[in-house]
């Protein structure tokens, strides 16, 4: 598996491939903890997070919420203690950045939420990492001691005024705990239902005081945004999406694997047969979806010659979007109503049952993918399944209900055909055929 | 997902009223001192516990155990249930000494998913969801475990086991039916 950077300075993957990359030592002799000093010698709050909105860096679990302004949300006068929390539940299909960032660079993401903590006036710090992910939090645990014990974590930081813990925390296998607020409830140790919003974890997060909630990939963007200064890194990319993004590329590939890329990376057609090693076998390209399962997919035909940015404006353009960076590439093996059964699947079996349309929704859509499977599909079956998305998305209690629904509409709009032929045995069917069934 | 108690499929007797409370090492109860000191409310602590009662108690959350965690947690028996039967990692049945989980999403299914579990299938003699006679193996179809790039692949307790070849993933097996599988990933 590859792991690196394409078309510029690796900045997240910097020390991934150096030996005892995960150590203390190896960590600050390449950088590390140098923008925790920086902040610390003398930025105030307000300087920090004015160098991440100047950044223009954008939240890298999915929603790509600009993190500056998430970061102001806080009210400064709040009496209540306030919370980190890094999200390193990752968990969508085709998404795996995370992991690689966390197991060969903990303290990468040990200095971001050092750096956010005191940007935001919190002294605990939470980093929920999914269950499955348990040598992941080994590897964190370990790093957190090491930088304990060398004055890094804990009381009076670096000599300073500075005071922050660092936990670690586990979930246990449940999709819907990537989504913030129920990421939340899950670490008040309740079942991982979403909550209202408003009030948004700002406001009302854990245990009802302000919290912002990260991604593992947006944190560890911190300490270069620091050390850079915000507009340096926002130049790296676009002017709406700073810094580079790090995809996690699996499928019908070459070389899958993890790369950084900078944000506006020109074309996506050279970045999968050239970047990528081109498709698996020498097979045809048949569909990418480019941001992690939940978002559209896209059929070779709107990538090859499309000259198609990867940025979140220019994947919008595109008809997708960024998500979480999970680049799933297809050949033209590939059957997609397969494919989207397969997704559905998922999405039912992760459905938390908080909401009706996304609880009951989901079960309907593979009940209906199962009928088609066995061969009983109907001519209006995909108008079916179109009204049973109509019915979750935008009705469901979050937006994972929106997360199910994506998939299947735009499987159906761009790949007809593969609907079409699942759909053939009964449209043949004569006339008291049908009447009589 | 989350597990509904109906009168099909009842809550088991002996976990509505546990008879016996757990009772766990000095060491044990030393790492559960550590995770309950990371929270200002003990509640929070549910998950890291369950895993460790988990641990000691054979791989599920027996009776004694879950009552043992209410007491601890200063919460409900029913508490525990709820919460335990939210997460798919939290087990409330026995499940075999090798709990074979192979993921079943998109970018290991396009990679070939389907043949390894139909490989373990056939050797093992269980379909996805059962567990050998012996209690030695269970088998389970997952859902994503971020190993998308090294797909197929599968986990065994915590460790990761990816690029699988039908060969390979013959010797892990012929590694566990001789009881010399190491788990590397300590939980």
């Amino acid at each position: 598996m590859f792991i690196g950077a394409i078309g510029c300075e690796p900045l997240q993957l910097k020390r991934v491939g150096l030996e005892n990359s995960r150590t203390l030592d190896v960590y600050r002799q390449h950088g590390g903890y140098e923008a925790l000093k920086k902040v610390l010698d003398g930025m105030s709050p307000e300087d920090v997070i004015g160098e991440v909105k100047k950044s223009a860096l954008r939240g890298r679990g999915g929603a790509g919420f600009p993190t500056g302004m998430k970061w102001s949300f806080v009210p400064k006068d709040s009496p209540k203690p306030k919370y980190v929390v890094c999200n390193a539940d990752e968990s969508e299909p085709g998404t795996f950045k995370d992991r690689f960032l966390m197991e060969r660079d903990p303290h990468m993401l040990i200095e971001g939420m050092l750096i956010a903590a005191y940007a935001l006036g919190s002294r605990t710090t939470y980093i929920y990492t999914r269950g499955e992910y348990r040598y992941l939090i080994n590897i964190l645990d370990a790093a957190i001691q090491e930088a304990r014990e060398a004055g890094l974590v804990g009381d009076r930081i670096m000599g300073t005024e500075f005071s922050c813990e660092v936990f670690t925390h586990t979930g246990a296998g449940a999709y819907i705990c990537g989504e913030e607020t129920a990421l939340l409830n899950s670490l008040e140790g309740l079942r991982g239902h979403p909550r209202m919003k408003p009030p948004f974890p700002a406001i009302a997060g854990l245990y009802g005081c302000p919290t912002v909630v990260n991604n593992v990939e947006t944190l560890t963007a911190v300490p270069d945004i620091i050390k850079m200064g915000g507009e340096a890194y926002q130049k790296l990319g676009t002017q709406k999406s700073g810094g580079t993004k790090v995809w996690s590329v699996s499928g019908h590939v070459n070389r899958p694997g993890v790369y950084e890329l900078p944000m506006g990376y020109e074309d996506m057609e050279k970045f999968i047969m050239e970047d990528c090693g081109g498709m698996l076998g020498g097979k045809q390209l048949k569909a990418v979806i480019p941001g992690g399962s939940s978002v559209y997919i896209m059929p070779a035909t709107d990538i090859v010659g499309k000259k198609v940015r990867m940025d979140y404006e220019g994947l919008v353009v595109a008809g997708s979007m960024v998500g979480s960076g999970g680049f799933i590439v297809m050949d033209e093996t590939v059957d997609v109503f397969e494919s989207t059964k397969n997704l559905t699947e998922f999405y039912k079996h992760e459905s938390c049952g908080w909401c009706t349309p996304c609880r009951e929704g989901t079960d309907w859509l593979v009940k209906v993918f199962k009928r088609i499977a066995k061969g009983e599909g109907r001519p209006e079956d995909a108008q079916l399944l179109l009204d049973l998305c109509d019915n979750i998305e935008g009705k469901s209690f979050c937006p994972l209900g929106d997360a199910a629904a994506w998939p299947i509409q735009s499987a159906i709009k761009k790949f007809p055909e593969d609907f079409r032929r699942h759909l053939m045995p009964m449209a043949t069917r004569t006339a008291e055929a049908v009447a009589a069934d | 997902m989350s597990q509904q108690f109906t009168p099909n499929n009842p809550l088991p007797q002996e976990a509505k009223v546990p008879v016996e409370m757990a009772v766990f090492s000095l060491d044990v109860e030393a790492e559960i001192d550590r995770h309950l000191a990371k929270y200002p409310v003990k509640r929070s602590a549910i998950l890291p516990l369950m895993f460790i009662v988990q641990r000691e108690r054979g791989g599920y959350l027996d009776p004694p155990g879950v009552a043992y965690l209410a007491d601890r947690l200063d919460v409900r028996i029913t508490d525990i249930w709820e919460v335990a039967t939210f997460y798919s990692m939290i087990n409330t049945e026995p499940v075999g000494t090798y709990h074979i989980q192979v993921c079943r999403t998109l970018s290991c299914k396009i990679l070939g998913a389907g043949k390894i579990t139909e490989q373990c299938s056939t050797r093992l003699g269980i379909k996805p969801g059962e567990t050998t006679p012996d209690g030695k193996f269970s088998l389970s179809e997952v859902e994503c475990l971020g190993s998308c790039g090294t797909a197929p692949m599968l986990q065994i307790g915590f460790d990761f086991h990816e690029n699988l070849t039908a060969e390979k993933l013959d010797k892990i097996l012929d590694t566990c039916e001789r009881g010399e599988y190491v788990f590397t990933v300590k939980g």
